[in-house]
């Protein structure tokens, strides 16, 4: 509860400003740009709830339950869109795609078209951004959802093949339902990460949200007005989040049975075989191999004079950073969600879920909601230790790396929670009271029964949050110490200005710390079901 | 698995602990330049003078909310924006303090300056109109203002009104026109562009090339950057197929903004700072930003680069900056309500 509240600081910061008086800018705001800003988002939401739940949930079912050519490499090449920062796949496709870029020119080149002849989909608009987003942020989706069909007990597939139910009724009746939660922790990831996006739709040009909030804060210099507006987007997840709930009603999603055993695997082949391996193939070449292949050309342009001694000592920051946020937040999370279930008061119900509000605010909002109360706090101990000590304490946690894991720990520790709490709800109440009627304490019951059982869906938040870190930069940008870099800000500070060919090494060096992780965790994902080979082997 | 948790705690916590290690002879510089425009000349003046230099970058607007909620405890010495705005900003939330170096005043002309002396621009940069060569001839243009005239309907290319460099042209604007003229402007500009706005500066040259429209405007440097860029040859087609056009030159000039500097109201380092920005507006620093970043000096005498004096001379809007910090508001209330989105 505590370390909830603690979390909840940032966010409830900038709930403070809502409630100052209304200034002229918000009726400025409401008269001209609002309505453009929600039906925007709206859009951009829905789009990529559409986007994001086609790609990863078809994906997830082949790659877990049908057995076709080149499934293994898919299991992981899957992920790896999930390593590109979204901003970096917006200026790529900006690139290729553009009227002035290498493809349009080369077609009009061809064709002797000029502009205003022919129709090619506009790159930088709202269809371009859902696409975008999609396209990188379908992989939450498709992990938890692979991860929770795996976890799903054989017996009830079983059940509903020898109850007359072919793979696609299976699938609708049983194994979608029974993964719902998980699939839903997964896509209300990536539509907060929609909703807290700036880099792509100010590219874009796209009035939404976020890039409202930066505008007023900024631009019109008037903080109560863009808190308002946070206000407003948290209100919006709220609902969608409310409206989730609601629609499952009191139904319970635990596992009924706990008999393991491999799974029985449809086996595709020809045309149906060469369709899932075509299915399983786009979003990999969509939101990683064309994009990483842009990059690369680019690195092989510029790499001599980007690739440098600094460049060791930023992926050492970046990767060290990413790990001990990483852990940190499983952890935290393991303590929210595991309090959340032996004490489900309403008051540790509301603190877990607002600190679990912060992933989808903009990454900058964050960081000034972290930049006042540290700064308030530092310079409280520094006038009471000059006063009566006679000693200036200076600053003490700003601008210091506690400061930047404590962004991190605000804005990521929702896909922890979500994970970890997907994972906890599989199990049944009933384990927890065998083991507590055993003798172990909450703790032990959490350490030896739980954690083993969810294995996997540890690693996958462990995941999430590294691949995240490495990519984040607002926070980390405005909180670091002196002279400290990592992989994004670097490459950020070159694509803002502009150079894209000159970041893309930067760029490539967070996908590549980013993919190691994926396939590690990827391979231990699969094999920490249990009822796995390896389950057998212990038996 | 708990040993390697301890391990990486550790590990951060001896990062931490570097960042602890402070040196009196030193100078923390807050900075809205980016690294790689403001590092080397940081490291030059290290090596001139022995001074320990520490840098932290990020937009303006976020140093500034970090500058602010430190206080006076504040580690900050010098605070380097990109944008007079900015400065204007900064100074108007009490952050800075007068500089009262004679030998800056002595290299810096006043315009360029704050009135109260408690910033002091770098670099000059201007916002200028850039011409299909093909298909617009120079004496078809004139000023900014002529940009609004329907003759140019469907023609021109802009950015967005989030940018702080369009925000800064209406800003001057409003100053020398009024506001009711230059909101007739920007609903001007809007009903003239060519598409929607979107992508940054480089990109309405890239479009104005590829023929999408016939007019960009840009800053000067971006231009410089594309014409330079050997690696692209893509960039410096587009940018030679498009020529400079220097506005308003019968009349107030060029709109230009600067790269400019404050030092903090709690500066812990006063002395090295002073320091600093003194050889950030030398000759010296001054060739430095012509070179690299084909931004025009801040002094009319200093030594600039080639490319720089293949544009020929102009002449420059000498308006004093801090009226666009000023009208910065006001601009953005006008686009919004002209639609430029």
């Amino acid at each position: 509860m505590l370390i909830a509240i603690l979390f909840s600081v940032p966010t409830l910061t900038i709930f403070t400003f809502v409630f100052q008086p209304a200034t002229d800018t918000w009726q400025h705001l409401y008269d001209t740009v609002l309505t453009e800003y929600l039906t925007n988002s709206a859009l951009l939401v829905m789009g990529v709830s559409i986007g994001s739940l086609t790609l990863g949930v078809s994906t997830a079912w082949l790659t877990s339950l049908c057995t076709f050519p080149g499934k293994k490499i898919f299991i992981w090449a899957l992920l790896l869109p999930l390593a590109m920062p979204a901003y970096i796949i917006a200026y790529t496709y900006t690139g290729m795609f553009d009227f002035a870029g290498p493809v349009q020119t080369l077609l009009r080149e061809l064709t002797g078209w000029g502009y205003g002849d022919y129709w090619f989909p506009e790159i930088r608009s709202l269809g371009g951004a859902i696409t975008m987003l999609s396209l990188v942020l379908y992989p939450y989706v498709y992990l938890l959802a692979r991860a929770a069909f795996l976890e799903q007990s054989v017996c009830v597939l079983e059940v509903s093949r020898s109850l007359g139910c072919g793979p696609w009724c299976s699938f609708y009746r049983v194994a979608l339902p029974l993964a719902r939660p998980a699939i839903v922790a997964g896509l209300s990831l990536a539509l907060m990460e929609t909703l807290a996006d700036y880099g792509t739709v100010s590219y874009f040009g796209l009035g939404v949200f976020t890039t409202g909030i930066f505008r007023t804060w900024f631009g019109l210099g008037d903080e109560t007005a863009a808190a308002k507006l946070a206000a407003l987007l948290l209100l919006f997840v709220f609902t969608l989040v409310i409206i989730e709930r609601g629609s499952r009603k009191q139904a319970r999603y635990h596992h009924t049975s706990n008999k393991y055993s491999q799974l029985p695997e449809y086996q595709l082949t020809g045309l149906r075989a060469f369709t899932a391996m075509l299915i399983c193939f786009l979003p990999v070449f969509l939101g990683f191999l064309l994009p990483g292949g842009q990059l690369a050309y680019w690195a092989g342009i510029t790499f001599d004079e980007m690739v440098d001694a600094s460049f060791i000592r930023l992926t050492m920051n970046s990767v060290l950073l990413a790990a001990s946020a990483a852990i940190l937040s499983l952890a935290l999370a393991l303590i929210l969600a595991y309090g959340k279930r032996l004490m489900p008061q309403k008051s540790v119900l509301a603190a877990v879920r607002i600190s679990g509000m912060g992933y989808a605010i903009p990454g900058t909002v964050i960081a000034v909601g972290i930049i006042i109360p540290f700064a308030w706090l530092d310079n409280t101990i520094d006038a009471f230790t000059r006063e009566h000590f006679n000693i200036s304490t200076g600053l003490l946690l700003s601008g210091t790396l506690v400061a930047v894991l404590f962004a991190y720990m605000v804005r990521f520790l929702a896909v922890s929670l979500q994970t970890v709490e997907s994972g906890l709800g599989k199990i049944k109440y009933s384990m927890d009271d065998a083991a507590r009627s055993l003798g172990y304490t909450p703790t032990e019951t959490l350490r030896k029964i739980h954690m083993p059982l969810m294995k996997g869906t540890l690693l996958t938040s462990l995941l999430i949050v590294f691949v995240d870190v490495m990519k984040e930069l607002p926070a980390t940008l405005i909180l670091r110490p002196f002279n400290f870099n990592t992989l994004a800000v670097r490459a950020f500070e070159l694509a803002s200005d502009e150079r894209l060919a000159d970041s893309a090494s930067a760029a490539i060096m967070i996908v590549l710390a980013g993919l190691i992780p994926v396939i590690l965790l990827s391979k231990s994902i699969s094999t920490s079901r249990a009822g796995h080979v390896k389950a057998t082997r212990s038996q | 698995m708990k040993l390697k948790m301890l391990s990486i705690i550790a590990a951060s916590l001896s990062v931490l602990a570097g960042s602890y290690a402070q040196a009196s002879n030193e100078v923390n510089v807050y900075s809205a330049r980016k690294e790689k425009l403001i590092k080397p000349l940081l490291d030059k003046f290290t090596a001139a003078t022995g001074i320990k230099t520490n840098l932290v970058t990020a937009k303006a607007d976020k140093l500034l909310t970090r500058l602010q909620n430190e206080g006076r405890n504040s580690p900050a010495d010098l605070f380097i924006t990109v944008d007079a705005g900015r400065l204007h900003r900064a100074r108007e939330k009490g952050v800075l303090q007068a500089i009262n170096s004679s030998t800056i005043n002595s290299i810096v002309p006043s315009h360029l300056r704050d009135p109260d002396d408690q910033w002091v621009a770098l670099s000059q940069r201007s916002r200028v109109i850039f011409y299909v060569k093909d298909r617009v001839k120079a004496d078809e243009l004139s000023s900014y203002e002529d940009l609004a005239n329907p003759k140019w309907k469907k023609r021109i290319c802009i950015r967005g009104s989030s940018n702080i460099y369009n925000q800064s042209l209406l800003a001057s604007m409003i100053e020398t026109n009024g506001e009711q003229a230059a909101e007739a402007w920007a609903r001007g500009i809007v009903a003239n562009m060519a598409r929607p706005p979107k992508g940054g500066d480089r990109d309405q040259i890239k479009a104005a090339a590829a023929g999408q429209c016939d007019i960009a405007i840009a800053n000067t440097y971006y231009y410089g950057t594309m014409l330079s860029n050997k690696k692209d040859p893509a960039q410096m087609a587009a940018a030679n197929k498009v020529a400079i056009f220097w506005p308003n030159q019968s009349g107030r000039g060029a709109h230009v903004n600067v790269s400019g500097a404050g030092i903090t109201r709690h500066a812990p380092n006063k002395e090295n700072a002073i320091r600093l920005l003194a050889f950030l507006v030398s000759p010296e620093s001054q060739k430095w930003y012509a070179e690299v970043n084909f931004e025009y000096p801040v002094t009319a005498d200093a030594e600039t680069s080639d490319m720089l004096k293949s544009w020929g001379a102009f002449k420059a809007d000498n308006l004093n900056l801090s009226r666009l910090g000023a009208n910065n508001v006001t601009a953005v209330k006008i686009m919004d309500r002209a639609g430029w989105r």
